[in-house]
């Protein structure tokens, strides 16, 4: 399954029909209530994180419950670019992604020196170091509690030397004279997605790749065989750490405030709980989880009684209450506890994600059409 | 035609999002050409227009939210004609009809800050971009307020604020497009000092406990120039995060420092943690060089009293409005929401309700919704019968002037309610200061 | 002198919530091999445990309050009151301490529902997957306890009688500014009491001696004829039992909301690490440094030294362990290693 995706000829063709979906997203995701620009850009920037977050852990199965950090990072340096340089987006782009590469280097050259639940802990631990201190010492640098945001009397070193300032009121972001507000920010996103799913493809399929997933299926192995498996790991480490910071830094393009939030500890959960319900390891897992979560929280969370009960109206009275008291602790301010449940269950049915679930009825169809196959085909699905 | 003077004048950022609204036109409901129907969520020819309250529902702060929620929803309801009419009976000027505002019907979507600036900016775009709020208001924490009211401006969408303490709001923070009705840091000193000096006298050792955020900076700063104005002393500043739990590791220090008053910038959840925990420290029943130790907390509510208990008993504080005040406009209020929910609503509560009202009538004033027009109307609006006196939305930085509470928990309580004292009303003369004091700049109308 | 002992003091009571619940976490993970992450929402089981019973005890007749005109408002008075005058005040004083005796068993049959319920499927499957099951689980538990309970702490004050503090300062001769409040030396005292009757229970009757063995070396056990599963899963309510009275013992202390449990959840992890996996007294040793730290590292003047270092220490702690001695303070060889 996995191997004729990475063949040359249609690796062109998948990136197409990928390109094409989402920049197509607000039209087919209009019906369901999830065409506006802020969801549509949170779906193109966690698309971002959590691909990041596969090439880590879906790769090498290393749980690092701090990448949250890195996405923190990304924000402060970019709105720090905003400030001190220019509204263009493009050099907070990649100041944003140099920052959080090296601060995953640092990271991850401390933390990856253990392995397995040690590794999960160093990791968490320096999130919250991060976290704690971003609220509180570092707050010159943050802003504390209220976040860092974009004032009138930021120097903008590089636009006041061109004259690019506006007579008014705060600038917005900008790439090259078009603003990052609404559609057009999204569209942006969409395209860095795009480029960030190109890369995570081909290092999905490239040399380094294997390695990395020879790391996850026995790194004593590969020590055997002569192979020292740190460097890749530190690669494979800081490569996620830039696509969260990426991520990070697209956030503040989208909305120029970066508060110290989203460094918790609960954030990088966050990404864990995507890319496991989409289905860790997997080229497309990661994004259905992504857009599985946030529209939970930004659609399933707005639903109130209300909507319940118009929803159910076709009923009658007994049958529209009795109905609305059954679903209404799980949407609303309850969606949380729906996410909690899905989560759940996929773990103890589907370890492999919604991807797994996908998987199992193309075979349950494939096994109707051709009995004789049956048992060749379910092996071939536990690899996948 | 009255915005003549704007119909013309297309700034750069509307160039750029109406270039953007073509590009995707497909996509997007159509804008109009001319500027004063050119403006974010224009209702236009719709027969119903949409509020946002966007409060904190879960969180340090989420029992004020919960508060502030059933006033909104009460608002709405008597904006649209139905119900006692609350405030609507007593506010005075007032051209709201009953009819909705401008005869369109309110409706409202809520939202969940989770008392972080993220969650409430992500709510608060969600308002905007999909359910298209017309204005939007909520609050119960500065560093929120402070976040959505930039989001406000930049979007172009009037912010009411509402339970936001913080000098910074109205201050160096201040915008254009946000409006807060709640008093400030700054006010509370004020009115604090005299009573301080009349209980306390003017040989005391301060040592404050802050929650380590914009309110809390800005409260500790106010309240220490207060008090070393009247010759205290300020013993220790310290920072505690915001949600910390279990505050004993910085309250034990406090027993050693020499202090005899303890000054708890907290407010929630943490306040009710911070003073039960401060109590039980037995630093109420301490004795400093012949002093009794007193404990202050300079901004706090009937229901931060409710779950500190008797803890609170005694303890000196200000309010923006309490529901034993005996005007009219107080007595209405409280009447219509008794009525709705069975027991007295909140100063916080009282705050966005007035502010809900305020937004409606101000529109009336103007005759449309366009922004900078109702922007206009709310600057130095001087009005009455809302409880808490003549007010004067200063149009310089949009801060409300009114008379402030210093208050004391109730030794004897005679209801379940009655759990503040009113020690004195001070009136807006003694809180009012110079708009320049703290700098920032509203910035333009047309965005 | 007097405020570092303070601060010591206040380090230990800070310490014993950290040991009680990472004692039971080490404890499930040296028997079971499970990594537990819901172990936090047990222990907010039992905080709301002491809630429930307070609500209870406190429920109320509804009387017309003739104070207020302007509405309907209505004065409380619990039918205990009624029914039982001063007994009945005396029983809602001390609800927290009697809700122990609702505690007990509801947290042993929630330990046995969680363990047969779903931890026993996981015990083939990877650590990471324990974790992730166990941290859905605990998602679902909170939200659950905020369905019926709110997001709001509720106040769950501790009896009148100990309500205030104790004059330690007096006793030991060190003037009276040095004073703690009864309920945090009751909680103090009472944790170290269930600490050290589990490791009596573990080291002193035949079925720890088992427990023990199987924790050294589970398939010996196994291959000796004993059903260690059953032992396994009696050792999983108790871990469950040990939380849940911590939990209600805690709740006059911080008022319980339904985040508790995540709060707890994340320090508890990294002080099990720190002790060494699987180690009950490294878990327990580690829970009480890493608290005093805390503690210390609040003290004005070491604030003063180094900024912020109150916010950090316990994971900088953490790391510096982790780094230096790979398995933690205790740690024995082969459990968990790499």
């Amino acid at each position: 399954m996995m191997m004729n995706i990475f063949s040359k000829k249609s690796a062109p063709r998948l990136m197409l029909f990928f390109a094409i979906g989402v920049l197509t997203m607000p039209i087919w995701l209009d019906p369901v209530g999830a065409n506006y620009p802020d969801l549509l850009q949170k779906f193109a920037i966690f698309g971002i994180f959590a691909i990041g977050y596969n090439i880590l852990f879906g790769l090498t199965g290393y749980l690092s419950f701090g990448h949250a950090v890195f996405l923190g990072v990304g924000s402060y340096s970019a709105v720090w670019s905003f400030k001190l340089l220019t509204m263009n987006v493009i050099p907070a782009i990649i100041f944003s992604i140099i920052m959080a590469g090296l601060i995953a280097a640092a990271i991850g050259y401390v933390s990856l020196r253990r392995s397995g639940i040690y590794f999960s802990i160093l990791t968490l631990a320096f999130a919250q170091m991060f976290y704690n201190l971003a609220y509180s010492v570092l707050t010159p640098i943050t802003n504390g509690e209220t976040g860092l945001q974009l004032t009138m009397h930021d120097p903008r070193i590089i636009d006041n030397a061109l004259s690019r300032t506006v007579e008014t009121g705060l600038p917005s972001t900008d790439f090259f004279g078009i603003s990052m507000n609404g559609y057009s920010g999204f569209y942006f996103c969409a395209v860095m997605l795009i480029i960030a799913f190109y890369i995570y493809l081909k290092i999905f399929s490239s040399p380094f790749g294997m390695k990395l997933k020879g790391i996850k299926s026995n790194q004593k192995r590969m020590k055997y065989i002569g192979s020292d498996t740190r460097p890749y790991l530190i690669a494979a480490f800081v490569i996620s750490g830039m696509f969260a910071g990426l991520a990070g830094s697209l956030m503040a393009v989208t909305d120029p405030l970066a508060g110290a939030e989203r460094m918790q500890w609960t954030a990088s959960g966050e990404v864990i709980l995507m890319t496991i319900l989409g289905g860790v390891g997997t080229l497309f897992g990661p994004l259905l989880g992504v857009g599985i979560i946030k529209y939970l929280e930004n659609i399933f969370s707005a639903v109130n009684d209300s909507v319940l009960h118009s929803f159910y109206s076709f009923l009658p009275q007994w049958g529209e209450n009795l109905l609305v008291t059954i679903t209404a602790p799980f949407v609303g301010e309850g969606w949380h506890l729906t996410l909690g449940l899905l989560f759940m269950l996929t773990v103890i049915f589907l370890p492999g994600g919604v991807m797994e679930g996908f998987q199992k009825i193309k075979l349950y169809f494939q096994n109707r059409n051709k009995p004789d196959k049956s048992n060749n085909s379910s092996e071939e699905s536990s690899n996948v | 035609m009255k915005h003549d003077s704007n119909q013309f004048k297309v700034t750069r950022r509307q160039a750029l999002k109406t270039g953007a609204a073509v590009s995707v036109a497909p996509l997007m409901f159509s804008k109009g050409v001319w500027a004063a129907n050119n403006y974010t969520n224009n209702p236009g020819y719709k027969s119903t227009v949409t509020l946002g309250f966007n409060v904190p529902q879960t969180g340090a702060y989420a029992d004020e939210g919960m508060d502030e929620l059933r006033a909104y929803k009460l608002a709405v309801k008597h904006l649209n004609g139905e119900g006692d009419g609350g405030l609507m009976n007593t506010m005075k000027p007032m051209n709201l009809k009953g009819n909705g505002i401008l005869g369109k019907k309110v409706k409202y979507v809520t939202g969940d800050t989770q008392t972080k600036s993220d969650a409430a900016r992500a709510s608060a775009k969600r308002m905007i971009e999909k359910d298209g709020v017309i204005m939007f208001s909520g609050g119960s924490s500065s560093g929120v307020a402070i976040a959505v009211q930039g989001l406000a401006q930049e979007l172009g969408v009037v912010f009411m604020a509402g339970l936001t303490h913080s000098n910074d709001t109205t201050g160096k923070d201040k915008r254009r497009y946000g409006f807060r009705h709640f008093f400030n840091a700054k006010m509370s000193g004020s009115a604090l000092g005299p009573v301080l000096k009349d209980e306390m006298g003017t040989d005391r050792k301060a040592y404050h406990l802050t929650a380590d955020y914009t309110w809390g900076w800005t409260q500790e700063q106010s309240i220490q120039e207060t008090t070393e104005g009247l010759g205290w002393e300020t013993t220790a500043k310290v920072r505690t995060p915001v949600g910390a739990g279990d505050f004993s590791q910085f309250i034990t220090p406090v027993l050693n420092s020499g202090a005899d008053v303890l000054i708890l910038n907290h407010y929630g959840k943490d306040m009710i943690n911070s003073l039960t925990q401060a109590v039980q420290f037995g630093l109420r029943d301490k004795n400093v060089g012949g002093k009794n130790f007193e404990i202050i907390v300079p901004l706090y509510s009937r229901l931060m009293a409710q779950g500190a208990g008797d803890n609170l008993k005694g303890i000196l504080g200000t309010a923006n409005w309490d529901w034993q005040l005996q005007d009219e406009g107080t007595k209405a209020f409280v009447r219509s929401f008794g009525k709705e929910y069975g027991f007295p609503p909140s100063m916080a509560a009282q705050t966005c309700y007035v502010q809900a009202l305020l937004y409606a009538n101000a529109c009336e004033n103007a005759g449309t919704f366009y922004p900078p027009e109702v922007i206009k109307q709310l600057e130095g609006f001087e009005f009455d019968g809302m409880g808490n006196g003549p007010t004067e939305y200063r149009a310089e930085d949009h801060q409300c002037f009114k008379n402030v509470l210093v208050v004391r928990g109730n030794q004897n309580p005679t209801s379940s309610y009655d759990l503040l004292d009113i020690v004195k009303e001070v009136p807006r003369a003694d809180v009012e200061y110079d708009a320049s004091i703290f700098g920032g700049e509203l910035g333009p109308y047309i965005v | 002198m007097d405020a570092v002992l303070i601060q010591l003091l206040n380090g230990l009571d800070k310490g014993a919530a950290y040991a009680l619940i990472a004692l039971g976490l080490t404890l499930v993970f040296g028997t079971l091999g499970v990594v537990n992450f819901a172990h936090g929402a047990l222990f907010l089981i039992g905080a709301f445990c002491a809630v429930t019973f307070q609500k209870i005890v406190t429920i109320s007749k509804k009387v017309l309050d003739p104070n207020i005109t302007y509405f309907d408002a209505y004065i409380e008075q619990p039918y205990l009151e009624i029914w039982f005058g001063e007994t009945g005040l005396a029983v809602i004083d001390y609800a927290v301490p009697l809700s122990l005796f609702l505690a007990v068993p509801v947290m042993l049959l929630v330990g046995l529902a969680m363990e047969r319920g779903l931890i026993q499927f996981f015990y083939k499957r990877t650590h990471a997957e324990q974790i992730l099951v166990t941290f859905g689980l605990a998602i679902v538990l909170q939200e659950i306890i905020r369905h019926f309970f709110g997001a709001n702490p509720i106040p769950t004050p501790a009896p009148d009688i100990v309500s205030g503090s104790a004059p330690i300062g007096l006793w030991i001769g060190l003037g009276e500014s040095f004073v703690y409040p009864w309920w945090r030396l009751i909680y103090l005292s009472s944790s170290i009491v269930i600490i050290s009757s589990v490791f009596a229970f573990l080291n002193m009757t035949t079925f720890g001696m088992v427990v023990r063995a199987g924790m050294a070396n589970r398939q010996m056990v196994g291959f000796l004829g004993i059903n260690i599963e059953r032992k396994f899963t009696i050792i999983f309510a108790l871990a469950a039992v040990v939380a849940g009275v911590a939990g209600v013992m805690y709740a006059p202390i911080l008022p319980p909301d339904y985040h508790l449990g995540m709060d707890f959840l994340v320090i508890s992890f990294v002080i099990v690490v720190v002790g060494g996996m699987g180690s009950l007294r490294g878990a327990v040793a580690a829970g009480f440094l890493l608290g005093v730290l805390q503690s210390l590292a609040a003290m004005t003047a070491v604030n003063a030294l180094l900024p912020g270092i109150s916010q950090i220490v316990i994971y900088l702690v953490a790391v510096i362990v982790l780094l230096t001695r790979p398995r933690g303070l205790m740690g024995r060889k082969g459990v968990m290693d790499e």
